[in-house]
């Protein structure tokens, strides 16, 4: 059971609404609050992806767990700014900002904005929900450490949150039927794609939570190799110290991945699994030739990402195996790494076309490349013929646009609902040059992207 | 004042159709619809869906007990499909179940057999073809085919605009629940209360008087909502009447936008002569209109484009022929604008090109053709323009000379990016184009505690109409607004309302809850005035004190209403408004069809990443007529809505049909529609205040639909930033500018004259689809 229906139609607390049920519109958020080290952690996530099994021992905050007496100030600046019409999508609006107040992320508009870049509401315009933001943002000006300690005294929400931790402290801390016993399971992580895809056989499938399974998270470093658990999800490795010191642009990569919610719950191993062709995290990681660890709970073995694939949804995985973690070479600093994707729209859509890169550099020669792209085949691709073509030359206009030659060679793009496979190759050439563009700020834009 | 609906909203506790309680013993429904779009049903087979654990019933169009028939303009739809298919998602049949999961569940095991017929999707094809909906409509004025021989400038082209997916967050629905005596209560999600309740009603055979629909909110309209929300409520009732229980069904998001219409995808044809001096001497255009399979309001939208073919310019010679082309998608429907904004495209689209041609900046045409009071409308109406007024003001305050000059700048310095301008003045006539529909009704009842209850015909659907019904009557009474209370919308207490449509809505149902207020305050005056003996004109009501010559008379409020009722005066009232002045002859196709139109102009200002073909719109500054608003907060807001769902359009919303007629953009994943990043970083908007008496409620015009076309400039705009990018860039006038068509703009060559021609509007896919 997903957690929507849970909080609709078994709990009854109604103002949790249904937009879409795939994530992509987020009027059922919710929060979902975990112990973390003494105090609750509280992440927004869309409760229609989220299987009731993933929250076990959680604390879940609908719209009804943030209302007092009076409006909370949250409120009140949604109402005085006219930042609610037709009111549908309010709910989840307002979960997402309360989610925003108790988080430790530093309190400026700017993150205000992120907080509920997964909510879509179709009359405001969002320009008063903006102003909405801007008051919000003002509340939290001093806001410490301990978040939610501040907002009850503040009276932004309601004093029941600084009893959270005691609460979930007393919950047994056994994950649902983890030691039963499933011969036809899934495996399921974040659920973000298949609760998508297989809304309603998910209802009926034996299903092994993984997602929350602690063995199969974290991110920690040995040397320069990285290891990420395969349940590690996106806003985590995101927020993580080792990935934002070698990876500096990290924010502005995953703010093209999804949407705050989605990153909160969605995992790595379950974007490499699903297999789509345009899997953001699986071009990223194809440039940087992450290693897969897969087990069945007693083998392990280990695959490279650019092996991983057969063909369209095709995978060298056997059913009873799951990644349990990955590891890759952090860039050093001879490295240049670059991640590009357009879409119809830039945030919260999936890539018509997108890309990644890794070049090892010694002066102006380049000495390793790695060039990875979705959208432009049936699997996500790693380009290993521009790569090759790349290694061992000199960077120079030129050699970019004869890799875009090149890179065409190996791709089949098809026409769909996300552009016409010419499109996609145009696209592909561009968005290889716009790396360059990125990494060489020298370059000679004028040649690279002159009209033929 | 503030959205009066502003608190529960935010505290999730307002009520939407899925949120109302259930009574026990509700079942629950979930249509089938047909595979195919276009075919003859062999065999339907339904033995597998009966076996499904907690089916109760599959209803077919034999079980219809009145008549299969939900057409509203012209009785060309069946509820149910009865041999042919005419759409992907057409209904075919409807299962009643126990749970939802149980229907979801049995509509996945029907199988259906259809031997296919030929699929149309282009409404040229369909025009070709003679399948015509409804017969052409012209409107004419002076003469242009002798017009031709004074322009000195004469450009043709095409301009293609696509449709969009209405996309209401709360997806469509309806439940009904058994009364006594044969009678049916229906909850629907319409906003057309009426239209709902004779839908269902012809479907059952019953009377409208047995047959309440009672609509509390919706969680979003834009016209989707108008008549496309009968469906849903009659298979409900039918399934309630036949089965003696309560039946609802609330739609899936892939149902939704699978099985109902959108905004009118047009394709159109256009000629237009300018003289030397870039007036526009004559215009002459051809619209083929996509009306999907079946009337619905097409013919109406048809009108409206009409009406507007020609914007906020005066062109001395005008024919517009329009064409409502029957194709095999769902049938298309109201949305937010309705027609109107396929109109104006055109005939800026037809301005660009004579720009384009003349190396003019667009606006230099626009500004020299902008009407004037006393000039005529195609259609024998004559302008009470505000055109002028709007334009200079937004060129002034928002000083767009160093505007221009500082992107002239910017794109002369910057090769990756590139910026562009457009203008965009809007002229929309108020008032439904069907002369008839303009009335509306207000019940008003003063309670003996002096609270106040007003019910209407309007339908409350985030536009904040209910909170602006409460400012009249708490204006007229001189009572705090906390007194008053608004009913949902009952066809019981309210009825034959016309839809919540057409911009109308506060002036119509304002206009009545006004006179009905009005009148419960002349009869208690009367009263007062008789008991104090003093006269009736001395007395006005204000802070709930009865003023005498201005000043307080001793008597409150609540001693106002309470005397009143002790000698019998009637404390309520029900209203009835019809607009005055208007009226329409369609045969001559002139008349005066608006009490009043609505202006205003707006700047957009783009950038288009020209490596990836992205873009951003860093600014939209508009100067717009609201006569003198009611209230500013909600009038800004709807501004700000119309104008960002305007831009979607044009940008990145693309309604995709393949070449079968199925839908391919059928989920939030793959139709997009603008987030919080993507909409305009600067959104400006300048009241302008006119005091002229016009026929809106206190003078405040209608704001619902009009600022929908101001996002008709960022199509525009991203032309000029592609243009600066590459001079030759073939451009063909196809909205939306979608991030792929920028790119492939960006990198076009220019076609030899006489070649271009656009890509059809809705099935430009070679889909290979896994």
């Amino acid at each position: 059971m997903l957690l929507l229906d849970f909080v609709r139609y078994q709990q009854n607390l109604k103002g949790t609404k249904i937009g879409c049920r795939e994530g992509d519109c987020g009027a059922c958020t919710v929060l979902i609050g975990e112990l973390d080290n003494g105090q609750v952690k509280y992440r927004s996530a869309t409760s229609c992806l989220t299987p009731l099994g993933n929250v076990n021992n959680k604390h879940i905050v609908t719209v009804e767990g943030v209302n007092m007496d009076d409006l909370n100030p949250i409120q009140q600046a949604m109402c005085e700014t006219n930042g609610t019409q037709c009111g549908f999508c309010t709910p989840g609006f307002i979960v997402s900002m309360a989610g925003f107040c108790l988080s430790d992320k530093e309190p400026t508009y700017k993150n205000a904005i992120a907080s509920v870049d997964g909510n879509i509401c179709r009359c405001t315009g969002y320009k008063s929900i903006e102003r909405a933001l801007e008051k919000i943002t003002a509340l939290l000006e001093d806001k410490p450490s301990d978040a939610a300690a501040f907002v009850t005294e503040k009276g932004i929400l309601p004093a029941y949150f600084t009893d959270i931790p005691e609460k979930l402290k007393l919950l047994s801390e056994q994950p649902n039927g983890a030691d039963l016993a499933k011969p036809n399971k899934l495996f399921i992580g974040g659920g973000t794609d298949l609760y998508v895809q297989q809304h309603e056989a998910m209802v009926y499938a034996d299903i092994d939570f993984v997602g929350a399974k602690p063995e199969l998270k974290g991110i920690t470093q040995q040397g320069d190799i990285c290891t990420i658990g395969g349940a590690t999800t996106v806003s985590e490795f995101a927020a993580s110290p080792i990935i934002r010191k070698y990876f500096s642009n990290i924010d502005q990569f995953t703010k093209l991945v999804s949407s705050t919610p989605i990153r909160n719950i969605a995992t790595f191993a379950g974007n490499f699994v699903n297999a789509s062709p345009i899997g953001d995290f699986s071009i990223f990681f194809l440039a940087l030739n992450a290693i897969l660890e897969l087990t069945d709970g007693i083998t392990k073995r280990n695959i490279p990402l650019r092996q991983f694939y057969k063909g369209y949804k095709q995978l060298d995985k056997k059913p009873e195996e799951y990644i349990s973690k990955f590891w890759f070479t952090l860039p050093d600093e001879k490295t240049l790494f670059n991640f590009e994707k357009v879409s119809k729209r830039t945030h919260l859509d999936i890539a018509s076309v997108n890309t990644a890169i890794s070049l090892v550099m010694a002066g102006s020669i380049i000495t390793d490349a790695s060039v990875s792209a979705g959208g432009v085949g049936p699997t996500p691709a790693y380009l290993s013929m521009a790569s090759e073509f790349l290694k061992g030359r000199v960077i120079s206009e030129k050699l970019i646009i004869k890799a875009t030659q090149i890179a065409q060679t190996e791709v089949s793009p098809i026409s769909d609902a996300r552009g016409t496979g010419q499109y996609k190759r145009l696209l592909l050439s561009q968005l290889i040059k716009g790396h360059f563009i990125k990494l060489f700020p020298d370059l000679e834009v004028k040649q690279l992207i002159s009209v033929v | 004042m503030k959205n009066i609906d502003a608190k529960t909203h935010t505290r999730g506790e307002s009520i939407y159709l899925d949120d109302i309680p259930l009574i026990q013993g509700t079942l629950f429904g979930c249509a089938f619809g047909s595979p195919v779009a276009h075919g003859i049903i062999k065999n339907l087979d339904l033995s597998e869906a009966e076996k499904v654990e907690g089916l109760v019933r599959i209803l077919t169009y034999h079980d219809v007990t009145g008549e299969n028939q939900i057409g509203g303009i012209v009785p060309d739809e069946p509820l149910l499909a009865e041999h042919h298919v005419d759409f992907c998602g057409m209904p075919v049949a409807f299962v009643v179940a126990e749970t939802d999961e149980a229907a979801r569940h049995a509509v996945k095991k029907i199988k259906v057999e259809i031997d296919p017929l030929p699929v149309i999707t282009d409404p040229r094809e369909a025009h070709k073809l003679g399948q015509l909906i409804v017969p052409p409509r012209t409107h004419v004025l002076g003469d242009a085919q002798s017009a031709w021989q004074q322009c000195e400038y004469i450009f043709e082209g095409q301009a293609d605009s696509n449709g969009q997916e209405h996309l209401y967050i709360e997806t469509q629905g309806a439940y009904a629940i058994p009364q006594e005596n044969g009678a049916l209560k229906v909850y629907s999600s319409t906003q057309s209360p009426r239209a709902t309740q004779q839908a269902s009603c012809k479907v059952i055979g019953v009377q409208m008087h047995q047959l309440e629909v009672d609509v509390i909110r919706l969680g979003g309209g834009f016209g989707g909502k108008e008549d496309q929300a009968n469906a849903w409520a009659a298979l409900c009732a039918l399934a309630a009447h036949i089965l003696k229980k309560p039946v609802k069904y609330s739609l899936d998001r892939m149902e939704d936008m699978r099985m109902t219409g959108k905004r009118h995808p047009y394709s159109s044809d256009f000629k237009i002569g300018l003289n030397k001096n870039y007036k526009i001497l004559a215009y002459e255009v051809d619209f083929y209109q996509n009306a999907g399979a079946a009337a619905d309001l097409s013919p109406a939208v048809l009108e409206r484009t009409l009406f507007h073919c020609t914007n906020s310019y005066f062109i001395p010679n005008v024919k517009a022929v329009a064409y409502s082309c029957r194709t095999h998608l769902p049938p298309n429907t109201a949305f937010r604008g309705f027609g109107g904004p396929q109109g104006m495209f055109v005939i800026e689209s037809a301005i660009a090109k004579a720009a384009q041609e003349l190396g003019v900046q667009p606006s230099v045409i626009q500004k020299v053709n902008l009407n004037k009071t006393g000039d005529e409308f195609p259609y024998g109406q004559l302008a009470v323009s505000e055109a002028d007024t709007c334009w200079d003001k937004a060129m002034d305050i928002y000083n767009i000379e160093s505007v221009i000059k500082e992107t002239n700048w910017f794109n002369k310095t910057n090769k990756l990016y590139k910026k562009g301008i457009a203008f965009m003045p809007i002229c929309f006539g108020i008032s439904f184009t069907n002369t008839m529909m303009n009335q509306g009704r207000a019940l008003v009842h003063v309670y003996t505690d002096g609270s106040v209850s007003v019910s209407t015909g309007a339908i409350e659907m985030g536009q904040g109409v209910n909170t602006k019904m409460l400012q009249v009557a708490s204006y007229v009474f001189g009572i705090r607004p906390e007194l008053v209370k608004l009913q949902s919308t009952s066809t019981s207490r309210i009825a034959n309302s016309s839809p919540s449509a057409a911009s109308a809505t506060a002036d119509l149902n304002g206009k009545a809850t006004y006179m009905a207020c009005k009148a419960i305050a002349e009869r208690m005056i009367k009263n007062a005035a008789e008991e104090m003996h003093v006269d009736e004109a001395a007395i006005s009501l204000k802070d709930e004190q009865v003023l005498v010559n201005g000043e307080p008379s001793g008597m409150d409020w609540k001693k106002l209403v309470m005397s009143a009722f002790l000698k019998r005066v009637s404390l309520s009232e029900h209203a009835h408004y019809a607009t005055p002045e208007i009226h329409y002859d369609k045969l001559k196709e002139k008349g005066h069809p608006f009490a009043y139109h609505v202006y205003g102009t707006a700047i957009t200002q783009v950038t288009v990443d020209c490596l990836r073909g992205t873009y951003e719109i860093d600014a939209v500054k508009v100067v717009h007529d609201f006569g003198h608003s009611m209230n500013p907060l909600i009038d800004r807001g709807q501004i700000e809505g119309g104008i960002v769902q305007g831009i979607g359009w044009m940008t990145m919303e693309e309604v995709i049909y393949d070449k079968e007629g199925r839908l391919r953009s059928n989920a939030l994943s793959t139709y997009k529609v603008p987030d919080i990043y993507s909409v305009p970083k600067v959104l400006d908007i300048d009241f302008l205040d006119t005091d002229k008496d016009n026929l809106a409620i206190f003078r405040s015009k209608a704001v619902g639909e009009p600022p929908l076309m101001y996002g008709i400039g960022t199509y525009f705009a991203l032309r000029d930033a592609i243009k600066a990018f590459n001079p030759w860039a073939h451009m063909p006038f196809d909205a939306p500018m979608t991030p792929e068509k920028t790119l492939m703009a960006l990198y076009s060559n220019p076609l030899p004259a006489g070649q271009e021609k656009n890509d059809e509007t809705t099935s430009s896919l070679e889909v290979n689809s896994r």
